[in-house]
């Protein structure tokens, strides 16, 4: 589904992702672990089309399309999902409005016709009801005097009513608490957790792989997948830390 | 009646103004007075959406009486050139709120004028004004707090926050302020930015197209300046005209 080719790329004229291959077939969940400065977020961002995140070599495609030729709301209307580390505050517009215009606009890019105002406000209210999300909250500016939780738990309901093929979550368990912690886990496997879907977990800690089983697990280390396997690598991990496992 | 002569540059309140367009309306007609009685309270929307090439140059008088309130919303986006001004006098206890909203594009010049005088004791006067510029449009605030030497008390704010969307674009801000008494608050602020590059990556990420991403963030920018008008009709007569007026210049 996300096929991602000895990919390159550099921020500020520093490489930082130095040939990175992945494959991710629809129906899984892979989790990416390494430590500060791997490149995670900088992964993360290069599929999303970060401006500043310049790729340098190598490809991705989503579903045979190529990622890495589409401007970044191109390729969120293709089904890809970036869940943000820090989701940015914008006072002044609700999420209500902001998500309702980001949804028909993906759906008129794909030639799909507009939800009404009725039809989103019901969509809205189910995943905010699967993620434990007070309605109110969604009526609220995007993020705004949120708590890190709240933020986090606003981007799975986010990534609910966009119901996106792909999902690349850069980091949604850092700053959530255990509770928190556990309803974006069981909001990953209800949204995205089925046969015609894939997710990508960049995650520093297991804790979240407590939740949500993942198929593989990929160590990055210095801007490369240095090693893969199933979970009981994340399990290794925690135990021995990376400088053990990567030995 | 002696023609009153054109106004120069070198003149303080005309120094970013588009006197060549400014001249094919001058003389200026007589200036509205607005009164607001003691203990009255009064308010008035202006939404100046002048076509475009025209000049359109407005100035009001209000004087407000004691323990009166008077608030005030602006619109001002039309005309190649279009000019607001007020000169305020609030007596004791009285109360000024002006909320404007500058959204100009192509050659515009907006300009927004005022004088604030406090002139009695206990006055609070409340100025929010909000500069959008495009292409090479000019955006000015110009505004003046005078606090007479009785005028303890006084309570009086300004602030400013412009946003230019292209390296043409600009936005003057010029606080003011003579006070003369020494028992007072009076506050200024002046911003001036450009849309935030990771909130627009942001709402790219999920789906808005580069236009559309830029038009809610410039809706964001305005947003809440009109909400508290008294007259519902409009309330939605604004938001609507600067909704459309956004998306032209997103």
């Amino acid at each position: 589904m996300l096929t991602i080719d000895n990919l390159t790329a550099e921020v500020a004229g520093k490489p930082i992702l130095k040939g990175l291959s992945l494959t991710l077939n629809a129906g899984e969940i892979h989790a990416i672990m390494g430590p500060n400065g791997a490149g995670k977020s900088t992964l993360a961002y290069t599929l999303g089309g970060r401006p500043g995140y310049e790729v340098t070599g190598g490809t991705a495609t989503l579903e045979g399309a190529d990622l890495l030729a589409m401007e970044p709301h191109e390729r969120a209307a293709a089904g890809l999902f970036l869940g943000f580390q820090y989701p940015v505050e914008i006072p002044g517009v609700s999420n209500v409005q902001f998500l309702r215009e980001a949804l028909n606009s993906q759906r008129t890019a794909r030639g799909e016709a507009p939800l009404s105002a009725a039809d989103f406000l019901r969509l809205a209210r189910e995943k905010a009801a699967l993620l434990g999300l007070d309605m109110e909250m969604l009526k609220r500016p995007v993020n705004v005097g949120f708590s890190g939780g709240e933020k986090k738990r606003a981007e799975m309901v986010q990534m609910g009513i966009l119901d996106p093929r792909v999902a690349i979550l850069d980091e949604t368990d850092s700053g959530l608490d255990i509770d928190a912690l556990k309803t974006v886990g069981v909001g990953i496997n209800a949204i995205m957790r089925a046969p015609d879907k894939a997710v990508l977990l960049i995650t520093h800690y297991q804790r979240l792989l407590d939740y949500v089983q993942p198929d593989a697990v990929h160590i990055l280390a210095d801007g490369r997948i240095v090693k893969s396997g199933g979970p009981e690598l994340a399990v290794a991990l925690e135990r021995e830390g990376y400088a053990e496992v990567l030995a | 009646m002696t023609a009153l002569a054109l106004p120069t540059r070198k003149d303080e309140a005309w120094r970013y103004s588009d006197l060549t367009a400014l001249a094919r309306v001058w003389p200026p007609s007589e200036p509205e007075r607005i009164v607001v009685g003691p203990g009255e309270t009064l308010s008035r929307a202006l939404l100046q959406d002048a076509a475009p090439g025209d000049v359109a140059v407005r100035d009001l008088i209000v004087e407000i009486g004691a323990g009166g309130a008077f608030a005030m919303h602006l619109l001002d986006m039309g005309g190649a050139l279009g000019r607001v001004t007020f000169d305020v006098t609030l007596h004791e206890g009285a109360r000024f709120d002006l909320k404007a909203a500058l959204l100009g594009a192509g050659s515009q010049t907006l300009e927004l004028v005022t004088k604030v005088r406090h002139v009695e004791p206990g006055g609070v006067s409340r100025q929010t004004v909000r500069a959008i510029a495009a292409d090479t449009a000019t955006t000015s605030y110009l505004g003046q707090v005078a606090v007479a030497r009785d005028a303890q008390q006084t309570d009086a704010e300004q602030s400013f926050k412009a946003m230019l969307l292209d390296r043409g674009a600009s936005a003057n801000a010029k606080p003011e302020l003579e006070i003369f008494a020494d028992d007072v608050k009076c506050a200024h602020g002046a911003t001036v930015g450009e849309l935030d590059k990771a909130a627009l990556f942001y709402l790219a990420s999920r789906g808005l197209d580069p236009a559309g991403a830029r038009a809610l963030l410039l809706q964001a920018f305005i947003a809440g300046l009109f909400d508290d008008m008294a007259d519902a009709d409009a309330h939605a007569r604004f938001e609507q005209a600067a909704r459309a007026r956004l998306e032209t210049m997103a």
